[in-house]
């Protein structure tokens, strides 16, 4: 199970590793020692990389029938979904990929939160896990204006307008963006060529993100440290890599429910008008992903200040090592800190709910007391809590949480097997 | 522990319930059974062709259909007219090409490849002669409504005469199901406007139903190759997935934990 010590048997394959240590790598890869205990929450890492080589595949095909321009995008679209063979596959492969990458990733997200993964020593694999996330929302905003429908137009014109917040330089860096004085061909060129370059910056940052995993090694379930490799690990192959292929088939089930039975169900109608400057949608919404962030822009009633309210939003995670001030990682020996948890993830719910409807009386209402609440979890509870939270003491190893019968191993054993 | 998901049960429920009583204000669709749903949903040959029936005599004159070409009409999982059939209707049809070895553009009748021809030359002439409303290209409408299909349904069937109090200016009628209650077209379709050659009658709900078939196989011509690929690729994935689990299980028994 070691992973520095490999020799290849081969003498073609010995003087192959000598000058470049591919044998090595895949070696260290199959061999990796993982926690034995890891649940299916941990499959989504494996998830996500699947759903980033779809996106990247099904892109690239639709890349050869499109159009980036303004006068024949939108029929270029109905071109691959009627005459391209297959396009029609492809397109709705592509479109609910991308809600189905920030289904998967959001449960990562989550996961990473329940269990603690962000702290020492893995601040680096989620700070690189965050510029992923940022990096996937501006590629799947700029993905939704390509189709050049009416809400591609109106969802690119607001949130490039949100920029014209910023004090005296706001107007020009607008007009830059656009490359002009509206949303026009030029803003979709350049926006058809980002949304090709993002993908590929993600997987390099992938590649980082579980080379910095490869470190430290995965966190559990109970979050106490596993001596690798010991009785607490298992070989990623084949343990891992059969397990992450059940959940991903079962992830696959859902996703090809979506592309072959309701694959508009995640889009707007609106957007297959093509888009028209001249009119203005009733509402304007972005993808059902990006609302609790378009909730908390529209809680605030100043422009400036409500376009900085959604980036700390997001920029507020990557301090999370940080402001998470407890020791203990997994939420399962936290009493207090499970039930932030939940009431988090229920804010954050709520926050998406809002963020689909309009923005007045009880719907603002809620958003404002929810955006509020969430800064308060990160900015004060889980700083406070740390000092505060009575824990449950945390077992030896993982193999033998009831070593010594300690008094909480019924409640470790149940949550493992609910999980 | 149970406090909090009772709690955040409430919220949602309480969420949900003002959604009900904002949904409550909005009409409700006008439903019917669509043969294009579920499952193994298929598109009913006769409504189709019945369907384009309408589109032709009575949408067509406003409404033009841009993205869909004369061979859709024979193409499997549309309409399935005959090709002579197609070419037939194709012929009737009148389009300009060129230019030809003269430099000259010049007139022929439509063929297979052709788009479907426009009724107006361009979106201003077709606001001229519609009293500023542009008729919407009926592609992809079934897909381009909140409601689709229920929604184009209904609005064929929703004309009424106007609630008292409500004054329409002219040339705007009043509809219970569309946006505003406001629309610029008269009411398309009357008790038996078009004779169907295969004997149904043409009620105005048999019409409406046909025509709006008609928009969904427009707006979606693969459906059925998506109904019979999405049934079979998930039966694959099923099959796959119980072999790949007794894999795991039988993998994972030769260490002492549980997966």
């Amino acid at each position: 199970m070691s992973d520095h010590e490999y020799v290849p048997k081969s003498k073609f394959g010995k003087w192959f590793n000598d000058r470049l240590p591919l044998l090595t790598l895949a070696s260290h890869l199959t061999d990796y020692p993982t926690p034995k205990n890891l649940n299916y929450w941990w499959t989504f890492g494996g998830i996500l990389s699947f759903c980033l080589i779809i996106q990247i595949v099904t892109g690239l095909t639709l890349a050869m029938h499109y159009i980036a321009h303004a006068d024949l995008a939108f029929e270029s679209v109905e071109h691959i979904m009627r005459d391209v063979n297959y396009g029609w596959l492809i397109r709705y492969v592509h479109a609910n990929g991308a809600s189905m990458f920030f289904l998967a990733v959001y449960i990562h997200i989550f996961r990473s939160l329940f269990y603690g993964s962000y702290k020492s020593p893995r601040e680096i694999i989620w700070i690189i896990g965050i510029i992923i996330y940022l990096l996937m929302m501006a590629a799947a905003f700029m993905g939704y204006v390509l189709p050049w429908g009416q809400m591609s137009f109106w969802g690119a014109t607001v949130i490039t307008n949100l920029f014209s917040a910023i004090p005296l330089v706001g107007e020009g860096i607008v007009n830059w963006l656009w490359g002009g004085y509206s949303v026009d061909n030029p803003t979709l060129t350049r926006f058809f060529t980002l949304h090709y370059l993002i993908p590929f910056l993600i997987l390099g940052l992938v590649v980082l993100h579980i080379w910095a995993l490869h470190i430290p090694g995965n966190n559990n379930p109970v979050g106490i440290d596993v001596k690798k490799p010991s009785k607490d690990t298992v070989p990623f192959h084949p343990y891992i890599v059969i397990k992450d292929a059940f959940a991903l088939l079962m992830f696959m089930i859902v996703f090809a429910f979506f592309v072959f039975y309701s694959p508009n169900i995640l889009g707007h109608a609106d957007n297959y008008i093509e888009a028209n400057p001249m009119v203005t949608p009733a509402h304007i919404v972005p993808e059902w992903y990006l609302l609790p962030f378009y909730a908390i822009l529209r809680s605030v009633p100043d422009k400036l200040m409500g376009v900085v309210a959604m980036l700390s939003a997001i920029l507020i995670l990557a301090a999370l090592p940080w402001l998470d001030t407890s020791k203990i990682r997994s939420a399962v020996f936290r009493p207090l800190y499970k039930q932030f948890y939940w009431i988090l993830l229920a804010d954050v719910l709520i926050l998406g709910y809002v963020g689909a409807m309009p923005a007045e009386g009880l719907y603002l209402l809620i958003a404002r007391v929810a955006t509020a609440y969430y800064f308060i979890h990160f900015l004060m509870i889980l700083p406070i809590l740390g000092f505060k939270e009575k824990t449950i003491p945390l077992p030896l190893s993982i193999t033998e949480p009831v070593l010594g019968g300690f008094p909480n191993a019924a409640i470790v054993k149940r949550k493992e097997s609910l999980d | 522990m149970k406090n909090i998901f009772k709690t955040s049960y409430l919220i949602i429920l309480l969420l949900v319930g003002t959604n009900q009583v904002i949904a409550a204000e909005k009409v409700e669709l006008l439903k019917t059974d669509w043969s294009f749903k579920g499952l193994f949903g298929k598109f009913d040959r006769g409504s189709l062709q019945r369907g384009y029936q309408v589109y032709t005599e009575v949408c067509a004159s406003c409404h033009s259909m841009k993205y869909v070409s004369y061979r859709n009409l024979f193409e499997p999982g549309g309409p399935e007219f005959s090709e002579d059939q197609a070419k037939a209707i194709a012929a009737n049809f009148e389009v300009t090409d060129g230019p030809n070895s003269d430099g000259e553009m010049f007139t022929r009748s439509a063929k297979l490849s052709d788009k479907f021809v426009m009724p107006f030359a361009n979106v201003k002439a077709a606001q001229a002669a519609n009293g500023g409303a542009y008729p919407p290209d009926m592609s992809v409408l079934a897909k381009a409504r909140s409601g689709g299909v229920d929604y184009i349904y209904s609005v064929l069937l929703g004309y009424e005469n106007p609630p008292s109090g409500v004054i329409l200016d002219d040339g705007v009628y009043y509809n219970k199901y569309m946006y505003g209650n406001n629309i610029k077209m008269s009411e398309p379709l009357s008790e038996g406007l078009v004779e169907y050659s295969d004997g149904t009658i043409a009620s105005k709900e048999q019409m409406a139903k046909d025509v709006t078939t008609f928009l969904m196989w427009t707006a979606e011509p693969h459906l059925e190759a998506r109904h019979k690929m999405g049934f079979k690729a998930i039966l694959y994935l099923i099959i796959l997935t119980i072999l790949v689990y007794f894999s795991m299980k039988k993998i994972w028994s030769r260490i002492e934990s549980e997966v």
